[in-house]
């Protein structure tokens, strides 16, 4: 198992953590929906809050644990996007800031900001969430105006990654394409929340009102991500000489990727297959509950497969729009051989964790 | 010219100050509390005494409210990392990246997982489940903190990597000399430990409040008798690994150690300031006598040091100067070192410029100019030598903060325990505000620990390696003022909401029978 393969592995696990979290996103999801679903009714919008107060958790660690994976595997990534789209991450993170405290503050005495304050927290976390991590991601197919060179360091301005525009990550909402995957997000976060109301709240008009919120934004995700999906397999991408290190573009380089990894496509598809399915049979049979683990799993096996063709088959993972040939792809921009090693092994503990996870999950959600 | 601004490190420097002071504002009491009420379940467990359950749930509520906004400012830290630091995260994410990740996979979903059973599963699953899922959150929340003081310990004392010239970073190499360093293990039990004297302080005090106020007063001398005894251990140990940590930091950091005793000239022998107050103004290189008033304990920083009462302790104008002998030879002047570093970013750019163009005998060459002055790389950035000095006051002061008010706590948690086992303390009504104005003492002492660590080891993101100013990301001044405004304003706020909340649940107290 040379460098290439330990590279390789550990985009597959950040894009699996990728996966994960998308899926996780229902938290975010049922949030944006909590006015929606419970209405005036403090007893309804208690429920919906109090459901997904037993998950928030898993999400907000999954996405630490994606961070820190980047920054751990992939740390030129970490350090040119994070210190450069500035803005988006910090907008991020105030929103999923708001996030953690609101589940605890919201109901209790004395939480000095109201109730109503931390439910639009939530609300907020909800909307901002899953759209600007959608747009984010999305700068790893359309790119990013930054520069690197690393013996700036030793330059007199200590300078490794410099972001060639001031609006330093605001400037992603320029380019519609990420628009459109932050609401393909959004919409499939409010899809997904739908699911897990339908699966844990057992109250009829609760679940009468998932049903319409699934249809209307399951809508909404065919019409943001179909476009997308279609436009990223025709568009160009870049490409690394794994012989020269030298990056070119290569027309319909997503597309080629899905057919360069034979399981690619296969799995795209079945994924996809899997959340029409718990979309489809959630909306048209009024007593089925179990969409989310459909629609859940399709959701981490699209994600995963299009973060794997993003990097997979020398592709550029995150194109520099300023410098081609600052661009960064899993060769040039992972950590050492021997770190990707010894995380490796640390890595094959990871079915615990899901295992007791599970464990945990299945306990407390039994009646 | 064109180098970096320097308002852009400080604000870079004080939003990241301002998040890690939140922080630890919530994340001691995570830790100190945690232990206490999951002793409190255990006894619950064991006797099935109700009593103690519903001691461990109040004591879990408090726990709930603090952890939520710990969480909250712990992702920002991990991520300004990388907003703030971006150079750092290059030159050095392939040592600092893996110990985060490891504490995501390891302990964040430990937490994550049992805090819902703890919280959530009363009624669900079975009490010995229940015990371990609140073992294991406490568990979680300590092995957090093992992997972030590794990272930590790491930039104080970086072990276990090397400089890859092509990469222009540096590498792990061994990984159990990053996971396992002196300075990691002994840095983990004095901050995890001495966070067990503040949950107990915090104990203590509440459970007064409630004698205080005459309520609730079984539950409250039951809860003061497991505080005082954790906030015994919690501090005696504390006050053993500091020690350990002092003599760590007295060969690895002279420079903090020196500022930590306002010690400008050094020598053999040297006293320790039992308490003192610095002249104002004091700067390297003038004449005014460090001090205004001091009270000296004779040759203890000598021993403290060394362990030896005659041993060699520099000053700050001996590690500015050199010349004096070390085990690892003559210490190298700052000036020197500078010109070391110098060396080694010529060396680091002749090694690029010859690969570039094939000149491998002027690749090899520079190779080994530039790992003989890698030691000093870090110094190649100082404009003077007087970079290489720290805020001495704020670290002198701090120091002696947090020693002064851990003797304190000591000797309140000795007098606690002896009431509380006496079972007078109920009587002892000036015991029982003293208890209960300590709280702040303790949050005080805890953060003073900090400010001695961080404070003491600047200018230095990485020790030796590299300073703040080359670890800094490249963006606008007034986007980095903006976002700490932001964060002040928001940490602020969480923080009165989560005392306001407290202060209800603390006043609507503990289940009736």
């Amino acid at each position: 198992m040379d460098y290439s393969f330990y590279q390789h592995y550990w985009w597959f696990l950040v894009s699996l953590l990728g996966g994960i979290l998308v899926f996780l996103l229902f938290v975010q999801g049922g949030q944006s929906l909590i006015y929606a679903l419970g209405g005036k009714k403090e007893e309804d919008l208690n429920r919906l809050v109090g459901s997904l107060s037993k998950k928030w958790e898993l999400t907000f660690t999954t996405l630490v644990t994606f961070g820190a994976g980047f920054f751990a595997s992939f740390p030129l990534f970490y350090s040119t996007s994070f210190g450069g789209a500035y803005w988006v991450w910090m907008l991020i993170l105030f929103s999923f800031v708001l996030q953690a405290v609101s589940y605890e503050f919201i109901s209790k005495k004395g939480n000095f900001l109201g109730k109503n304050t931390y439910k639009a927290f939530l609300f907020l976390n909800g909307l901002l969430g899953p759209i600007l991590l959608g747009a984010a991601v999305s700068t790893l197919f359309y790119g990013a105006e930054f520069i690197i060179n690393k013996e700036n360091l030793i330059g007199a301005k200590p300078v490794i990654s410099s972001w060639q525009n001031p609006w330093h990550g605001l400037e992603a909402v320029a380019n519609p394409w990420n628009v459109i995957l932050g609401l393909a997000i959004f919409f499939l976060a409010r899809c997904l929340g739908s699911l897990y109301f339908i699966n844990q709240i057992d109250k009829d008009t609760v679940r009468k009102k998932s049903r319409k919120q699934l249809l209307i934004n399951a809508i909404g995700f065919l019409v943001a991500f179909l476009p997308y999906l279609i436009h990223l397999l025709l568009k160009n991408g870049m490409t690394e000489d794994p012989a020269t290190g030298i990056i070119s573009v290569e027309s319909f380089k997503y597309w080629h990727n899905l057919l360069a990894i034979p399981w690619a496509l296969p799995l795209l598809l079945i994924g996809v297959v899997l959340v029409l399915y718990g979309f489809g049979r959630s909306i048209f049979q009024t007593k089925y509950t179990k969409g989310i683990w459909f629609a859940g799993i399709g959701t981490i096996l699209v994600v995963t497969i299009l973060l794997l063709i993003a990097g997979y088959n020398h592709t550029v993972y995150y194109p520099s729009l300023s410098d081609m040939q600052s661009s960064l792809t899993i060769a040039n921009s992972s950590s050492s051989l021997f770190t990707l090693k010894a995380m490796s092994i640390v890595s094959l503990f990871i079915p615990v964790v899901i295992a007791y996870i599970w464990y945990v999950w299945r306990a407390l959600d039994k009646k | 010219m064109n180098q970096m601004d320097l308002s852009l490190i400080d604000w870079s420097r004080a939003q990241f100050a301002l998040t890690a002071i939140y922080h630890w504002v919530f994340v001691p009491l995570t830790l100190g509390l945690g232990l206490i009420m999951s002793i409190m379940e255990t006894f619950y467990y064991r006797t099935k005494d109700e009593k103690w359950k519903r001691t461990a749930q109040f004591w879990m509520k408090l726990f709930g409210i603090n952890f939520a906004v710990g969480v909250a400012t712990g992702i920002i830290l991990e991520f300004e990392f990388g907003t703030n630091w971006s150079n750092y995260s290059w030159f050095v994410g392939d040592i600092f990246g893996a110990p985060l990740a490891i504490e995501g996979i390891f302990a964040f979903f430990m937490e994550a997982t049992f805090i819902a059973v703890m919280y959530f599963g009363w009624e669900k699953v079975s009490p010995k489940f229940h015990l371990a899922s609140t073992w294991l959150t406490v568990g979680g929340a300590t092995l957090s903190a093992w992997w972030i003081l590794v990272a930590n310990a790491w930039m104080q004392y970086p072990a276990g990597m090397h400089f890859n010239p092509d990469t222009v970073r540096n590498e792990m190499n061994d990984f159990w000399a990053v996971a396992l360093s002196p300075m990691a293990v002994n840095k983990f039990f004095h901050t995890v430990i001495s966070s067990w004297m503040l949950g107990a302080a915090f104990v203590a005090g509440i459970s007064s409040w409630f004698l205080l106020k005459k309520r609730d007063t079984a539950f409250a001398l039951d809860s003061i008798k497991i505080a005082s005894v954790v906030g015994i251990v919690g501090i005696a140990i504390s006050f053993w690994t500091g020690d350990g940590s002092a003599h760590q930091v007295a060969q690895k950091q002279p420079m903090k150690l020196a500022a930590m005793e306002g010690l400008y000239e050094g020598g053999n022998g040297v006293d320790l300031v039992g308490f003192g107050v610095l002249t104002p103004g004091k700067q390297y290189g003038d004449d005014k006598d460090p001090f205004l008033f001091s009270i000296p304990i004779p040759k203890m920083l000598s021993f403290l040091a060394v362990r030896d009462l005659n041993g060699y302790v520099p000053g700050i104008n001996n590690i500015v100067e050199g010349g004096y002998d070390t085990p690892q030879g003559t210490a190298l002047s700052i000036e020197e070192k500078m010109a070391k570093g110098k060396v080694a970013f010529a060396a680091l750019a002749n090694y690029k410029e010859a690969k570039r163009t094939g000149n491998s005998e002027l690749q090899v060459e520079s190779e080994a100019q530039l790992r003989e002055n890698m030691p000093y790389f870090g110094y190649g950035y100082f404009q003077s030598p007087a970079d290489a000095i720290p805020n001495v006051p704020l670290v002198f002061y701090a120091f002696r903060v947090m020693v002064i008010l851990g003797g304190y706590f000591l000797l309140l948690f000795i007098v606690m325990a002896f009431f509380a086992y006496k079972k007078q303390f109920e009587k002892v009504k000036w015991l029982q505000w003293v208890s209960l104005l300590s709280i702040p003492l303790a949050y005080i002492t805890s953060q003073a620990g900090w400010v001695v660590a961080e404070v003491g080891r600047q200018p230095w993101a990485i020790q030796d390696i590299l300073p703040v100013s080359a670890a800094v990301s490249d963006i606008e001044t007034s986007s980095v003022q903006i976002t700490f405004f932001i964060f002040l304003a928001l940490f602020t706020a969480f923080l009165i909401a989560e005392i306001s909340i407290m202060v209800k649940q603390i006043k609507a107290g503990p289940a009736k029978n």
